[in-house]
Parts: structure tokens; C-alpha cells; sequence
């Protein structure tokens, strides 16, 4: 994959996760967060993981985005207002999310772990369904049906606590 | 092509806006879609390391990750519409019940 391609969706992911966090309408920041994910998903196909960009499609942008925008429609949010006295705290936060950032990048870059590896030749079925499934339901099997266990417990536990108390 | 350490400081970017996020932002919903954008670095990270050591096992992780990702958000929002029915408010400094 080519540098100047992987430059440009950098970009486009890293305005997109700000307009996550810095819009003031909750709406506004749901579609951005839908922008993110999918600009993700590219970013996957790029790793050649082809049921991963998939997965983040219809499940994390189809499912998951569309229940946030469900629930904001619900409770009928409206945009925060403008907070006042407060400019300072804005670059304060600017300054230690930068600083925390550079920590993370000094950290990635310091270490000798990144040699190679990223330009040899592929298994041709790399990142498919069909090496994903092996492996899902060879080596991993104990965590996926535990993984069903936590699916089962979310899904009573958020019709319990999102259901009308009948008094 | 692109090396390795690229992907790894564009998830540190990524999971740095997410933390900024859930720090300053005082709406809870916004607050819960910058963790899952933390979630989503995370995601990139694994799936950059997969490629480059050629194994499998980061995509499995990440596909675990998306699963518990749902459940949690599932059960965050139900939280969510419960105590709005309460309090009428979804700013977070206003949800104090447990505060001392």
C-alpha cells in the first residue's frame, strides 16, 4: 500500500475523530464517529484484513452507530451550549491531549520491534473468513462461547434496565 | 510501503483524541462514542501487528474486541435512557448519585 495513500486517509481519520470530540451536537458527532469507522474500515482492507473491515462495517457502523443515534434521537438531545469562563480549560485540554499523544509516538518509536515484515509476501488467504473461522473455532473456542455468555447477559441486562418500571 | 510505526502513531493519535474526549466533553453520549473510538485504535493496532507478524490471532482479538464493544454499548445506553427517565439530564456532572 503506498505512503502517500495511507498519508491521506491518516488525515481524513484524524480530523474525522476531532469532530468527534470538539462538535457540540451530539448528532454531529455520531456521523462523524460513522466517518471514522468506515475511513477504518479502509484502513483494515489495507492490512489485509478483509472480514475485519467488513465486520467493522456492519457491526460497528451498521449496529452499534445506529443504536447511538437511536438513543439520541430518544432522549431528544440538543446541542451543549457554549460553556463560559472556560476558554483556558480548552487549550489546557489541547496541551495535555498533545502531550499524551507525543508520550504514545515516543514511546512507539523508541523501541527496535518494528523491523520488517510488513513487505513480505502474504499467505494468499491471509485475513479471509475461512482462516479467521479456523482459527476462531479451533484456538479460540473457549473465549467464543464465552463471548455468547456476555451477548446473552448484555442483551437481558439492557432490556431490564431500559424497560418502563410498571408501578 | 508503509512501516509499521506509521499505523502505531496514527492508534496513539487516535486513542489520545478519544481520551481528550471522555475528558472534556460533558454530554454522556459523547463521552461513551470517544471510547469507542479508543476501542477503534486499539483495533487498528492489533490489526497493524497482524500484518506485519503475519498472524491471524490479532484479527481474532480484534473480533472479540468488536463483540464485547457491542454488549457494552448495549448495556451503556440502556443505563443511559434509565437514569434520563430520572433525572431529565445527560450532562455528566449532574449525574452525582454515587458522589460523596
Amino acid at each position: 500500500m503506498s505512503l502517500p495513500l495511507f498519508v491521506i486517509f491518516a488525515a481524513l481519520l484524524i480530523v474525522s475523530a476531532l469532530g468527534v470530540i470538539l462538535q457540540r451536537n451530539p448528532v454531529r458527532s455520531a456521523l462523524s464517529l460513522v466517518v471514522t469507522l468506515f475511513l477504518l474500515a479502509v484502513v483494515f482492507i489495507f492490512l489485509e484484513a478483509h472480514l475485519v473491515a467488513l465486520l467493522q462495517i456492519v457491526v460497528y457502523a451498521g449496529a452499534i452507530m445506529v443504536l447511538f443515534l437511536f438513543v439520541i434521537m430518544l432522549l431528544n438531545l440538543q446541542s451543549e451550549p457554549v460553556e463560559v469562563g472556560r476558554v483556558g480549560l480548552r487549550f489546557a485540554a489541547a496541551a495535555a491531549g498533545s502531550l499524551f499523544a507525543l508520550q504514545l509516538i515516543w514511546v512507539a518509536r523508541a523501541k527496535g520491534f518494528l523491523a520488517g515484515g510488513m513487505n513480505d509476501g502474504l499467505p494468499a488467504d491471509f485475513g479471509s473468513t475461512t482462516v479467521l473461522g479456523e482459527k476462531l473455532f479451533t484456538q479460540y473456542l473457549l473465549p467464543f462461547e464465552i463471548t455468547s455468555v456476555l451477548l446473552l447477559v448484555a442483551i437481558i441486562g439492557a432490556v431490564v434496565l431500559a424497560k418502563r418500571q410498571v408501578n | 510501503m508503509v512501516p509499521v510505526t506509521y499505523y502505531l502513531v496514527l492508534s496513539a493519535i487516535l486513542f489520545a483524541i478519544g481520551a481528550v474526549g471522555v475528558l472534556i466533553r460533558r454530554n454522556v453520549i459523547v463521552i461513551f462514542m470517544s471510547i469507542e473510538l479508543m476501542l477503534n485504535a486499539v483495533n487498528l493496532l492489533f490489526v497493524a501487528f497482524a500484518r506485519q507478524w503475519h498472524a491471524m490471532d490479532g484479527q481474532v482479538i480484534v473480533f472479540f474486541v468488536m463483540t464485547v464493544a457491542a454488549a457494552e454499548a448495549a448495556v451503556g445506553l440502556a443505563i443511559i435512557i434509565s437514569m434520563f427517565r430520572g433525572r431529565e439530564t445527560t450532562n455528566v456532572d449532574e449525574l452525582n448519585l454515587l458522589r460523596w
